[in-house]
């Protein structure tokens, strides 16, 4: 079984580096002159994608035998998943449209999402009894993938807004949009970072009172943030700028809001590091090579089309499963524990989203920012939830 | 009702924007729909007379208008998604600890911004009245929206013509106009055929429809949303709803409350079972069990006897018990009997369920003045022991802890029983008073002659049990069910239409779609190949 479980995360790497093959393939498309059907190199592209979403479905598949439940079961397991899932939705919608642009930018979303995922503990845990349902596969996979296809619509809103945001002054939405891609920068600092640091062993262990004991909190990042009233023991470590404050008591609470400044700083150096270099919006930057190859009518159809496909999937998989299974589980089906409103919420932010499409036309660049903070929210749902406010689901 | 007769002889009723059957704009009403000075018509709902924007002067008007407009509607989801949000920020009241008191919790775990929260009753917003009221706001707009479009625009799709006004097709967001002599109506047709369009043809002019069903989606589904509110309300009459807790001991018999004295339930053993990183099955697993601070469960089991009392009804006799149904109950599969189920939902393990005392001297431990054994479910007031001592319980704290230094109870359940005796040597009328708990053996009389020693005691486990009966979920399933067919319907179909219009010189071709317009487009292409009709053009610019 030992070996199973190696081959599951050998091909995981695999579709890992396949991803980033494509990516640079469907990079190669913006040289193509022409506007419409895909040339070779997005012909090329499109295949490596589905070889790469293959192999993943290897190491999901795998790793199933290997732990004899669906690996979606922690949030390392939860969030590879979704990253294969937000890759099968922009296969389906590639299909529909040929738009090789879409790979140009769901891809690399996938590939953040896959290796910020590793940054969690990636071994293979035991069920506890709540979770042990076939609603729990059947809930967690289509709701995956109704998020999946609903971040595809955020990937067609992105391309919307960098080909299409007038850049020649600055205005809320050139700002907006340099934030948007500031925030990408901070997850890839996240995955630096972390994997540095991990690369090194890094380890700065304090003693600090969490509700009321003394207890040992171990630091895997350099603390630029202690915790509150923490004393360090071990040594010839950087010791901290500054304390968390009073409030953050938890656990980890000091631990993860050292990370998130980590990654914030790291983020900033980043994207300004970027910015000096090129000296414009990095989005200003980004616009010409797009120009050629965006017809806004279509993106921005491609972007709806992904609400309206990925909507019923997502209300089948997140809520009415989710209640089946908790009706099962815990006998409610509805309990308003953080995840399931932030389910709820999800649910009637995409409904906002068809109903002012829809009956007061916001098409365009109103409808490309909701499709953004549709996305903001489903992150929010599968990170800030599960890290900072956790419920009843508690992965991680 | 003030009719609007059309040039085409179509009686249209008062409100009408566009003629139901050959879709000229009715002159007076274009504000209706915003259409005056625009290139394009508003074809939201075909131009149907819609009462929301016929009549303003009532107050039921205006009510009426109030919750059918999608401004309004849409307004209301936002708050309610705000509010959610900051229900979530910190734990509602339901989650924390019930023996706190939330009036200082929130203040003192959160600081200055759980005080405001609680203060605005955030602690609590899901069960608020205003967040109820929200609701159903939110459930009359949904009805009176629905009802306000779905007539009228079924009137109007029902009465449409193929033969279209100049001006409905000239501003049409898909037109163009072809001139040639040699134009392919047949093969047109077939084109449109093949493509799965329904064709209505009126003196040569041609309409081509497809999935007019997928219209009614949102009216499908926003009657499964309103099936669905109904049944969630329903759970308030106790007919059709109960969800009890039970705690039942091992090898304990009792009523399961909520079945109105009909079912007991028999506790034959509570399982407790945990990933064993030895087990060679759980091998796998033992990177995350060593990584984890405590026992991982596997699993939580009831297994238990269900009785039905035979005898119900007759007041004052002993309950006459008959087995219904042996089984377990583990979580995600509950365990169901009747018109209920129970779940499993808590547990207790090791409660005391027996003590056994002995009195020797104070200062001689082996010495032995008599033993009782007290049943921790039913203490007795006193014990008659065989040496002639009595012992009197003159308090009984089940859950014992020192709060602030008074001893008190934190529960009812025997977790960590303590007493309080007095202990009434043969013959004497004066006790001595004494403390007795796990692991704290007080004297309240420094003097005292006798002690009181624990000698043996008994433990088994609880379970807790959530009974429940739910009616509802039969019309909360068909709702939700409903829902989904009619998103489903809306959102994988989309309605199209194709109008041709034969001309002196040519012909003009007209497209409308509720969405996709792209794809709309791709249609046309294909259904005008070798037609000699010209790809028409889309009139709208999107205004980024
Ligand atoms: C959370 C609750 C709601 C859900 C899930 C929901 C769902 C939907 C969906 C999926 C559509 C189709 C949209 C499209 O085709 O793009 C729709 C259309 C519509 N909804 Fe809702 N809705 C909700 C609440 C409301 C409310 C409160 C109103 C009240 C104003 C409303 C009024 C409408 C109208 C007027 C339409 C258009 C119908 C048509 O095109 O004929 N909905 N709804």
């Amino acid at each position: 079984m030992g070996d199973l479980s190696t081959i599951s995360g050998n091909l995981l790497y695999a579709a890992f580096f396949i991803y980033l093959i494509a990516t640079l393939f469907f990079a190669a498309t913006i040289r193509d002159k022409k506007k419409s059907k895909s040339k070779m190199a997005g012909n090329i592209g499109i295949s490596l994608a589905i070889i790469g979403f293959l192999t993943q479905v290897g190491y999901f598949i795998t790793r199933w035998i290997a732990s004899g439940h669906a690996p979606i079961s922690n949030l390392f397991e939860y969030t590879t998943f979704f990253g294969m899932m937000l890759v099968f939705a922009f296969i389906i919608l590639y299909f529909i449209y040929r738009v090789d642009l879409l790979g140009l930018f769901a891809l690399p979303i996938a590939l953040l999402l896959i290796a910020f995922a590793s940054m969690f503990p990636t071994e293979i845990s035991p069920l506890v009894p709540s979770l042990q349902s076939h609603w729990l596969y059947i809930h967690v996979t289509t709701a995956s993938l109704g998020q999946g296809i609903l971040s595809v619509s955020f990937v067609a809103g992105l391309i919307f807004l960098i080909s299409q945001v007038d850049q020649t002054r600055r205005t809320k939405h050139t700002t907006w949009l340099e934030f948007v891609i500031y925030v990408i920068a901070a997850t890839l600092a996240f995955i630096i970072i972390s994997s540095t640091f991990n690369a090194l062993d890094y380890e700065a262990t304090f003693e600090a009172p969490v509700e009321g004991q003394q207890t040992e909190v171990t630091y895997e990042m350099p603390a630029l943030a202690g915790p509150n009233e923490g004393v360090m023991i071990s040594e010839g470590v950087m010791s901290p700028i500054f304390h968390a404050p009073e409030w953050m008591r938890g656990e980890d609470a000091a631990k993860k809001f050292n990370t998130f400044l980590w990654s914030i700083l790291g983020g900033l150096i980043l994207y300004w590091g970027v910015r000096l270099i090129i000296r414009k919006r990095i989005a200003a930057a980004v616009q010409p090579l797009l120009n050629k190859k965006v017809n806004p009518e279509l993106v921005d159809e491609i972007s709806y089309r992904a609400v309206a496909i990925g909507f019923p999937v997502f209300t089948l998989g997140a809520l009415i499963f989710a209640m089946i299974w908790a009706q099962q589980a815990w006998d409610r089906f509805w309990g308003w524990d953080p995840k399931e409103v932030w389910a709820l919420i999800t649910f009637f932010f995409y409904a906002a989203y068809l109903h002012l499409r829809l009956s007061r036309g916001w098409q365009g660049m109103k409808s490309a920012w909701l499709a953004v903070g549709g996305f903001g929210i489903i992150m929010f749902n599968l990170i800030a939830v599960n890290l900072i406010i956790s419920g009843l689901h508690s992965y991680a | 009702m003030k009719e609007i007769t059309c040039e085409c002889g179509h009686v249209n009723p008062e409100g009408t924007v566009l003629c139901e059957a050959c879709g000229k704009p009715v002159e007076k009403n274009q504000h209706i729909d915003g259409n005056e000075d625009k290139k394009l018509l508003n074809m939201r709902y075909d131009g149907s007379a819609r009462r929301s924007q016929t009549y303003n002067r009532t107050i039921i008007d205006k009510i009426w208008n109030f919750f059918s407009s999608v401004k309004v509607g849409v307004s209301l989801i936002f708050i309610v998604v705000i509010a959610s949000a900051i229900g979530t920020i910190f734990p509602q009241e339901e989650f924390i600890s019930s023996n706190v008191d939330p009036s200082t919790h929130y203040r003192d775990q959160y600081g200055m911004a759980g005080q405001i929260y609680y203060q605005l009753g955030f602690h609590d917003l899901f069960s608020s009245w205003w967040f109820m009221l929200l609701l159903a706001m939110l459930g009359i707009s949904i009805v009176i929206a629905s009802i306000d479009r779905f007539f009228p625009l079924y009137k109007t799709l029902k009465k449409q013509k193929p033969k279209r006004h100049e001006l409905f097709m000239k501003k049409q967001r898909i037109f163009g106009e072809t001139q040639a002599d040699n134009i392919d109506i047949d093969r047109f047709k077939a084109n449109l055929k093949k493509r799965r369009f329904k064709l209505y043809e009126q003196d040569g002019h041609i309409l081509a429809e497809k999935n007019r069903f997928a219209r009614w989606g949102p009216y499908v589904n926003h009657i499964g949303l309103i099936i669905f509110l109904l049944g969630a309300l329903l759970r308030f009459v106790p007919a059709f709803y109960v969800d009890e807790f039970i705690w039942v001991r091992e090898g304990e018999t009792t009523l399961i409350s909520g079945t109105e004295g009909e079912f007991y339930i028999e506790n034959k053993a509570f399982t407790l079972e945990t990933y064993d990183k030895d087990n060679p099955e759980d091998a796998r697993f033992k990177e995350a069990i060593e990584s984890q601070d405590g026992a991982i469960p596997k699993t939580f089991r009831t297994d238990a006897v269900i009785y039905e009392r035979t005898n119900q009804g007759v007041t004052g006799a002993d309950p006459e018990l008959e087995p219904i149904k042996e089984g377990s109950a583990t979580m995600n599969n509950p365990l169901k009997f009747d018109d209920y189920a129970l779940y499993q939902a808590s547990y207790q393990l090791n409660e005391f369920s027996e003590m056994s005392f002995k009195i020797h001297d104070s200062d001689d431990e082996e010495s032995n003045h008599g033993e009782f054994t007290i049943d921790l479910a039913n203490p007795q007031s006193t014990y008659e022991l065989d040496g002639g001592f009595r012992v009197e319980v003159v308090n009984y704290f089940p859950d014992y802890e020192m709060q602030d230094g008074q001893p008190a109870s934190v529960s009812k359940y025997p977790r960590n029983p303590a007493f309080v005796f007095n202990l009434y040597p043969p013959g004497e009328e004066t006790p001595e008073t004494s403390f007795l708990g796990i692991g704290a053996n007080i004297d309240a009389g420094q003097d005292n002659q006798y002690k009181l020693g624990l000698t043996s005691f008994d433990v088994r486990d609880v379970t807790g049990l959530t009974v429940k009966k739910d009616h509802t979920l039969g019309i909360i399933s068909l709702g939700g069910a409903i829902f989904m067919i009619g998103v489903i319907q809306g959102m994988y179909w989309n309605h199209r239409r194709i109008w041709l219009q034969p001309r002196p010189d040519g012909a003009w071709i007209a497209g409308h779609t509720n969405k996709n317009w792209y794809a709309l487009r791709m249609e046309i292409e294909k259904s005008i190949e070798g037609t000699q009709i010209e790809a028409p053009q889309d009139q709208y610019e999107m205004k980024s």
